[in-house]
């Protein structure tokens, strides 16, 4: 049973007592506690059940690299899924619940698969459920849904906030171990500017549990005095929880903060991204330590060995009273000396190395300890936790040679440097022989634009794991960053590590050597996902040669934790298998994140509110406080509609029409394009944009105009008003405002950078308004100002001047086929002009109209719409618009398009009005069928609806349409099939219902 | 006493000020017209790239290699553009005036460079930019100008459309407990 000990823990607090729950039990742990060092303090050896075959797990690790110990943390709006708790610090009322359990942690239905698990082998799923086809979407599909993953989905959503950072810096260090510390100080010294990141709350890493000394000082006092050192220097900060999360091109790294997770009530921010751009990475992440793979190495009270010493030195935690030591390395002796001297029970030492270790082990005899060599673990036997172990020889198969009972097992299987950061952006690694380990290849870093390296690794990440050899790599690796970045290097007293020396590791992949079938299968690699060295041996067996399709047939490292302690193990007996060196089989891709952050954090501050930028016009909060029903046209919001009381959409849209038409109407066309093109070269470049001739135009005159693409596609249209000899306003759609300057732009700059032209967009400059109907110019008379007569300001006329007390231009343009002005005044006076305009037009009928209503007006009249006839495939040939295609110019964007054979082909679809034969609206987009079927068996098609509505005005459906040879086809009727299962008929007629000679607009 | 539109108060003040007097010169930035013109309307000299010279109500921005943004008094700004290009004549270059088109920001404190550099991707460091230089950036998803008048004030100026939305992002990001601590 694991329990607190009396004596030692140097992160925890022993006054300070910290109440929690787990499972609905209460515990009480010490500030300073992770949630994993206060569950082993607490007796707790369970903490979840496995993925697959749902077997009792414990606490292996104590950090990032834990595969077991995910929790649901927290509680409705802070609930969050597969928190590791070996990272998450406990805070006073913490809460957090076991995953993948049905109906509780002790006792679980889904452990039925466990006697199961020689039906469920690698490729279960793929195997057993590919057949039938439609049993996938229909049976298995929700079956596995409801038994896989482990924790549950959050419910609520979610209370906290979060943000970004953007920071640049000369040199970022990831890690704040001795390596990160030591090369964090060799770099600053040079005067770069350092940010050092860590990803826990605490500096030293490993070397403040392992020991050993600098020169001729403990490491703990070394590690302060580096500190004390970087805390004075302006040109470094340090930050800890902050795990460098990704690496990325153009020295781009992510940096994960964890603000408030550690505390139980917290303002601000809970996560915070730092999106860092540095000129030079150092990645000192360190290493991590691998298990051994024997049968039962799952068993709860099985940990890395390192883990154990964790827990007992920094927590003052016993993972068990009497502890069995598995080893193939010198390291795994410091646990066993750790266990002895907090005055554990190590009932016996297994080293797997035939002649056993160095100094080390002669130190754990010393303290009385049995060592036993060249002998392994054969199983583990327990349920819920560590009964006992069945020991027998390394080179065997694993027929027993003794049994020990104890309640604890410790494996070190060596270590693994933590080249995740290294790799990410391509840093290749080569196989350490010696070490038996995959280390980074500093011949082959990962580099930048200027093709020159950009990462570098230091310490043990780099596959140093002696203080003395970190500590010389980090100066080095420090300068030579700095001196990378541009600083001069001087002289340095480089630091002398002491530690105790090694013997070389024996690499174990499977213990014991020869295991026996029954055992292997009991062998774990991915703890997480359920992996056993016999699915990796099958997959081997099947064909699964690439270490990258193993990995995905097996699942192998595919979990939350990336194979963090699985990946090694793995690819070793994937080599074994397949009869090939490691290095041949290779590595599966690092990718990031190292480990999973929050997807808040990825959000940033972009929810709510904030979640995506609302464009307003002056008008808004006039239209909000109006009853405006908003439809998005881009990130604007336009009114679709204003509402009255009981009053549906249909009604309010069929009584702005009305009004527009009989009395008057305002529109806010604030959002239009308005575009000032000035030069001595403006006439020509208006004639190259533009598929008319706009450099006929005459001051104070308008024409409406059409651009396409160089592919000759109809792309916006709009007013152009010429202001002088040099100077044309071009008015724009509300999406192309933004498109087309940019277009425009482009022309100037990359093709005819030598034409005198400017341009400057003026949209958000002026609100505008188009006052609409026959009483329109009444109410404009009413305002008072400038001259608005048919004489002084003509159809497709503008003035400047002022109405009532508004600095004005005034457009006489129409784009509802009725007497229309549309107006424009500074952005800063729309709303008092567009109040103004409603007060002095009460005795007119004036009402605002929205987006529904112009678009039923301009439909009546038969004007296009861009993106509604348009799609970005029609031309404005397809849409009757030849008249606006100038025959006089030589040239203009699109022009020679336009004559491709593909583009004059009679059979291209053209512009008509249909009108439904019993009055009904036709489908929007619904399609004219044909005689007959394609090649796919498909209906043919000759025609298809582009704009439909209910006119008030007519009191019937009308639509446009581009239909094969429609112009030519009046009076047909053709059949359009709606998607409700019915089927409209709709005769082919002119596309302008309302006024054809446009004696309303012209009074 | 503060002339703010409306104000939020976190580790940083964040100001929507009043309408600004601003007015877009295109052209060659060496032309002695166009030179003459933008001292004329700001009393200021053209400035170096990514320099601005002055600020609000008096002052004037590089913008790009052939444009500047120059800040005057609001009221005058129309009468201001007129004379200005009067003065540019015959020459190649234009004067606008955009008053309307943005609105301005004032933020004040000794974070601001902390609230801003959550929005911006920009180095928002003292030494990448100091007062007297201007970026042309974006703050979370809208484009946005920004410059740094003193060690603890900064302006910015958005597009008028996204007022709301900028001024809740600058209040957000200087909330009370959201101080980062690194510049």
């Amino acid at each position: 049973m694991s329990r607190r000990l009396s004596q030692g823990g140097r992160l925890i607090d022993r006054q300070s007592r910290l109440s929690f729950v787990f499972n609905g039990k209460p515990m009480s742990g010490l500030e300073g506690d992770t949630l994993a060092s206060a569950l082993l303090a607490n007796g707790q050896a369970m903490v979840g059940r496995s993925f697959k075959y749902h077997r009792p797990r414990g606490i292996v690790a104590s950090g990032a690299e834990e595969p077991n110990a995910l929790m649901n943390l927290g509680e409705g709006a802070r609930f969050e899924p597969n928190q590791r708790a070996t990272t998450t610090e406990l805070f006073d009322g913490l809460s957090a619940r076991s995953q993948n359990h049905w109906p509780s942690l002790e006792f679980d239905v889904g452990a039925v698969n466990q006697p199961l698990s020689r039906f469920l082998p690698a490729g279960f799923y793929y195997k057993m459920f590919i057949h039938p086809r439609s049993f996938w979407k229909h049976v298995y599909e929700p079956f596995i849904r409801q038994s896989a993953g482990l924790g549950q989905a959050p419910a609520e959503r979610d209370a906290d906030t979060y943000e970004h950072f953007h920071v640049h810096t000369e040199v970022l260090v990831v890690g704040g171990g001795v390596a990160g510390l030591t090369a964090a100080l060799a770099a600053a010294e040079t005067g770069a500017q350092v940010l050092l990141v860590e990803q826990t709350p605490h500096w030293g890493g490993r070397s403040m549990v392992d020991g050993g000394s600098v020169d001729g000082q403990a490491v703990e006092a070394f590690v302060e005095g580096l500190l004390e050192r970087l805390r004075g220097m302006p040109n470094v900060t340090l930050r800890n929880r902050l795990m460098g999360a990704g690496v990325y091109d153009h020295g781009y790294v992510l940096g994960y903060e964890r603000l408030t997770d550690h505390v139980a009530e917290a303002n601000g921010p809970r996560h915070r991204l730092w999106r860092i751009r540095a000129g030079q990475v150092i990645v000192a992440t360190g290493a991590i330590e691998r298990p051994l793979s024997f049968a039962g190495n799952d068993v709860p009270g099985v940990m890395l060995a390192s883990a154990m010493r964790d827990y007992v030195v920094n927590w003052g935690v016993a993972p068990g009273e009497r502890i069995v030591l598995a080893t193939n390395n010198d390291d795994g002796y410091r646990t066993a000396i750790a266990m002895k001297r907090a005055g554990l029970d190590v009932v016996r030492v297994l080293d797997a190395r035939e002649t056993g270790g160095g100094p080390l082990m002669a130190e754990a005899r010393g303290l009385g300890l049995r060592i036993d060599c060249g002998r392994a673990i054969g199983k583990v036997a327990g349920g819920k936790r560590v009964a006992k172990v069945a020991i027998c020889a390394q080179k065997g198969g694993g027929g027993a040679l003794e049994e020990l009972s104890c309640d604890a097992v410790a494996m070190s299987g060596g270590w693994s440097p933590v080249v995740h950061l290294w790799s990410h952006c391509g840093g290749k690694l080569t196989w350490d022989a010696e070490q038996a380990f995959f280390r980074p290849d500093g011949s082959r870093p990962p580099t930048g634009a200027d093709g020159k390296p950009f990462v570098s690794v230091a310490g043990s990440a780099n596959g140093h794991l002696g203080l003395d050899g970190v500590l010389g790599d980090a100066v080095e690796v420090g300068r030579q960053v700095a001196s990378n970045a541009g600083y001069k290097l001087k002289r340095t007293k480089m630091p002398v590590g002491e530690h105790e020396p090694h013997l070389p590791i024996e690499p174990v992949w499977i213990m014991p050597e020869k295991a026996r079938p029954s055992l292997r299968a009991k062998s774990w690699l991915d703890f997480q996902n359920d992996v056993k060295v016999s699915d990796v041996e099958l997959a081997a067996r099947e064909g699964y040669e690439s270490v990258e399709h193993t990995k995905r047939y097996t699942t192998l490292g595919m979990a939350t934790d990336q194979g963090k302690l699985s990946n090694i193990n793995g690819l070793a007996v994937l080599a074994n298998a397949l009869g090939e060196d490691i290095p041949q089989v290779g590595t599966t891709t690092f990718r990031p994140p190292y480990t999973p952050i929050s997807m808040g954090s990825i959000g940033g501050e972009a929810r709510g509110a904030l979640f995506q930028p609302v464009r307003k016009t002056p008008m808004h909060a006039w239209h909000e406080a109006h009853g405006a029903h908003w439809e998005p046209v881009g990130h604007w919001r336009r009114p679709y509609t204003f509402l009255r009381d009981g009053e549906t959409l249909h009604d309010a849209v069929a009584r702005e029409v009305k009004n527009t038409r009989q009395a008057v109407g305002l529109l806010d066309a604030s959002t239009l394009g308005k575009i000032l093109v000035r030069g001595p070269d403006a006439a020509r470049f208006m004639d190259m944009l533009y598929t008319g001739m706009m450099s006929s135009l005459k001051p104070g005159k308008c024409r409406y105009g059409l651009m396409c693409s160089e592919n000759g596609f109809l792309t916006d249209d709009g007013v152009v008003a010429r202001i002088d000899e040099q100077t044309f306003l071009c008015h724009t759609t509300t999406g192309g405002a933004d498109r087309i300057h940019a277009h425009m732009e482009e022309w100037l700059q990359t093709e005819w950078w030598d034409w005198k032209v400017h341009t400057v967009n003026l949209t958000e400059h002026y609100a505008q308004v188009a006052v609409v109907g026959p009483k329109a110019r009444k109410l404009l008379e009413k305002m008072g100002g400038m001259d608005v007569s048919a004489e002084s300001l003509a159809f497709m006329e503008w003035r400047d001047g002022r109405i009532g007390e508004f600095d004005a231009r005034v457009y006489r343009i129409s784009f509802s086929g009725e007497l229309s002005f549309e107006i424009a005044v500074p952005a800063s006076k729309g709303a008092a002009f567009w109040r103004a305009l409603l007060d002095e037009g009460e005795e007119f009928g004036v009402m605002p109209y929205g987006t529904e209503a112009l678009h039923i007006m301009r439909a009546e009249k038969g004007f296009i719409m861009i993106g509604d006839e348009t799609d970005g495939t029609v031309i404005p040939q397809d849409l009757g618009l030849g008249w606006a295609i100038s025959r006089k110019k030589e040239d203009f964007i699109g022009k020679r398009a336009q004559l491709r054979p593909h583009m004059t082909d009679p059979d291209r679809w053209k512009l008509v009005g249909l009108e439904t034969v019993d009055g009904s609206v036709l489908p929007d987009g619904a399609y004219a069928v044909a005689e007959g079927t394609n090649a796919n068996g498909q209906r043919n098609v000759q025609g298809r609806v582009t704009s439909t509505y209910h006119s008030p005005t007519l009191e019937k459906g009308i639509a446009m349409g581009l239909v094969l040879h429609g112009p030519d086809r009046m009076g047909e009727v053709l059949s359009f099939p709606g998607t409700d299962g019915k089927t409209y008929e709709a005769r082919i007629v002119d596309p302008v219902f309302y006024d054809k000679d446009g004696e309303k607009q012209n009074v | 006493m503060s002339d703010a539109i409306r104000t939020a108060r976190g580790f940083v003040t964040v100001e929507e000020l009043p309408p600004q007097g601003m007015i877009v010169v295109r052209g060659d930035l060496g032309l002695a017209p166009l030179k003459k013109a933008v001292t004329q309307g700001s009393g200021h000299p053209v400035p170096g790239k990514l320099e601005i010279n002055g600020g609000f109500g008096g002052g004037v921005a590089w913008m790009s290699p052939d444009e500047l943004l120059v800040f005057c008094d609001r009221a005058e700004a129309s009468t201001t553009a007129e004379t200005m290009t009067g003065t540019l004549g015959q020459a190649f270059a234009l004067a606008v005036d955009v008053s309307d088109a943005r609105t301005a920001f004032r933020l004040t404190g000794t974070g601001i460079r902390e609230a801003l550099a959550k929005l911006s991707p920009a180095d928002m460091s003292p030494g990448a930019l100091p007062p007297g230089r201007i970026r042309r950036t974006r703050l979370a998803q809208v484009p946005a100008a920004l410059w740094f008048a003193t060690p603890e004030e900064a302006c910015v100026i958005a597009f008028r459309s996204v007022s709301d939305y900028v001024f809740d992002l600058l209040a957000n990001a200087s909330a009370k407990s959201a101080e980062v601590g690194y510049f």
